[in-house]
């Protein structure tokens, strides 16, 4: 009974995971239908542009919650909550990205990883950049085991364990994905979200809520701010061959 | 007339003395002598059934129901991990149901050879099945990530079991194997019996209602317009089982104990809504009272159905439906003596 009880959930479990992997979701932009390694398109490097701004909000912003991690003793220090983070007017940890006008073009997947950080039982960004199919090495520097749990709609899930001083974990995501977020099961107060996209042309606002985006071609493009709990905006920029243009957004207390 | 009347005293009295005499062949138990023992343990599978889904209850509202990512073992092994954080949680409510486990292979393996009703052999071997029912869709929650429906099922199952561990304690007590039921004919429509099989659907529908709420397949607002549904089926039930069968016992203290605990739930329900709902929008990790007040929800919730399953039953054992409203007057056709 035991080994047909274990073998009906192997086939459960490996039918479930040959779906996640196989099946293209509905919602899935068709770029993800391209070949998984193109050839990257040229950009001039006399000609480029940049686009920098500030992300403020509108009206006091929400005070932080301090968190109680008192489940766990190795979680030491102090956290509050990073759904909204707003000091002086300004608004940190908005995902900026390039979301139209950039056409045909594919670019290539840098070599090298980005990192997310697990310390004082938080994660390091809160809010990370990645490209579609780029490394991301994630570390875990507390005294305490943490899961890591991503839970996409376009990407695959997977939740593994990463104890105290383990070799960190490498992971990529393949599809665009905004606002994935990971979680950490035996700290439910932890969670950061990724932003999977095909371009390298974004930025995250730090705590002065500015932004940065260098680099790009001249053109029409349509820039989106994205914040994990006031929602999208999109401003429409032209960019002439060198300009430099500031592009800011104001996001409402919701 | 007077004929008519007298023939169908006459065709009740017979009734009423075949449906005693056919209870006490299957359901009722002259057929098999009190066992304390037996009893005790059953009443102990029982109660620790009632704190594993207590344990359970407690890995949802703590979210830490993927703190352990493997199953069946625990970070690839079976030894006891550090209980830290979501892991205590999620580790001790896999203890407990290992527990489960061998006490429900004990009580269905005592059940078989000592018990002689041969009903309650099979029921013991379907509570070794519920069981392992429930340790399958356990393993596969944490495998799948939690889906929604593998969840709920997960969440149903637990009380289905739950039910069948307390009419397992009810079964082998000494007033259900000792006593003479007092039969008593309901020719009331709907019968009492009807209304009891109705409180444990709508029950039923609303356990799978909150489990979809509790594990984010479904909005709220399902399983709060069903309480209303539910509160009106239970208080008919009740009302209809106290006011005409108040004096049997094993009617009357059922039906007491479903409409008080309808009561606490339906205030536990509105603590729980407003502290996760309205309050804990915004929370950043479960806080206590939205844990203390879902994890009451869910444990009143399981009493709650269980009562109403010892109700249906004893109303099964003790009124039976009139032999007007099981037969229709148009079907019946006088049989020569």
């Amino acid at each position: 009974m035991f080994g047909l009880f274990n073998l009906g959930l192997w086939l459960l479990v490996g039918c479930s995971k040959k779906e996640e992997t196989n099946d293209a979701p509905a919602s899935a932009p068709s770029s993800m239908a391209q070949p998984a390694v193109p050839a990257a398109s040229p950009i001039d490097p006399d000609t480029v542009a940049s686009v920098s701004g500030t992300v403020k909000f509108d009206g006091a912003g929400p005070k932080p919650i301090e968190i109680d991690m008192s489940q766990d003793s190795a979680c030491k220090g102090t956290n509050a909550s990073e759904t909204v983070v707003v000091d002086a007017g300004d608004v940190a940890n908005v995902f900026v990205y390039v979301k139209d006008g950039l056409g045909d073009r594919t670019f290539e997947v840098p070599k090298g990883s980005v990192t997310l950080d697990q310390r004082g039982c938080k994660y390091h960004p809160h809010i990370l950049g990645v490209m579609a199919g780029q490394n991301i090495e994630i570390k875990n520097n507390d005294q305490t085991t943490h899961n890591v749990h991503p839970t996409p709609q376009s990407n695959r899930e997977w939740n593994e364990s990463q104890p105290a001083a383990a070799a960190p974990i490498e992971k990529t995501f393949d599809r665009e994905e905004l606002m994935l977020p990971v979680k950490c099961n035996q700290h439910p107060w932890m969670r950061m979200y990724v932003n999977v996209v095909k371009s390298p042309f974004y930025a995250v606002t730090g705590p002065d809520g500015k932004y940065e985006i260098k680099g790009l071609p001249p053109g029409d493009y349509t820039i989106a701010f994205v914040q994990e709990k006031l929602g999208e905006q999109d401003q429409k920029v032209t960019l002439g061959a060198k300009d430099s243009k500031t592009v800011d957004a104001t996001f409402k207390a919701q | 007339m007077r004929g008519d009347g007298r023939g169908r005293l006459s065709l009740r009295a017979n009734l009423g003395s075949f449906i005693s005499s056919l209870r006490s062949n299957h359901l009722k138990s002259l057929a098999t002598p009190y066992n304390r023992a037996h009893h005790r343990f059953a009443v102990f599978v029982a109660f620790a059934t009632f704190l594993l889904i207590i344990a359970g209850a407690l890995v949802t509202s703590n979210d830490a129901g993927l703190s352990i990512p493997d199953w069946p073992t625990s970070f690839g092994s079976f030894s006891v991990p550090p209980l830290r954080g979501g892991i205590k949680y999620e580790w001790s409510h896999r203890a407990i149901a290992g527990s489960i486990v061998l006490l429900t292979i004990s009580i269905a393996a005592w059940t078989w050879f000592a018990d002689r009703r041969r009903w309650m052999k099979w029921l013991g071997v379907a509570a070794l099945g519920t069981v392992i029912t429930q340790a399958i869709l356990g393993g596969l929650t944490v495998l799948l990530f939690q889906p929604p429906w593998v969840s709920s099922a997960h969440a149903a199952v637990a009380q289905t079991f739950f039910c069948i561990a307390v009419s397992i304690a009810m079964f082998t007590g000494r007033r259900w194997v000792e006593e003479v039921p007092q039969i008593e004919v309901d020719n009331r429509r709907p019968s009492l019996v009807t209304l009891t099989w109705l409180s444990i659907f709508v029950l039923y529908v609303q356990l799978i209602l909150g489990a979809m709420f509790r594990h984010h397949g479904m909005s709220w607002w399902p399983h709060v317009a069903n309480a209303a549904v539910v509160a009106f089926v239970l208080t008919w039930t009740a009302i209809r089982a106290l006011s005409q069968f108040s004096k049997i016992e094993a009617v009357r203290r059922p039906a007491i104990i479903l409409v008080s605990l309808m009561i606490v739930q339906l205030c536990l329900g509105f603590i729980a809504f407003v502290t996760r709902v309205a309050w804990g929008r915004d929370a950043v990790q479960p806080e206590l009272p939205m844990v203390i007040s879902t994890v009451a929800h869910v444990a009143v919730g399981a009493l709650l159905l269980a009562a109403a399953v010892i109700l249906a039953i004893q109303v099964w054992r003790q009124i039976p439906v009139s032999f007007e409203q099981r037969v229709p007057s148009r079907t019946r056709k006088p049989v020569a003596a």
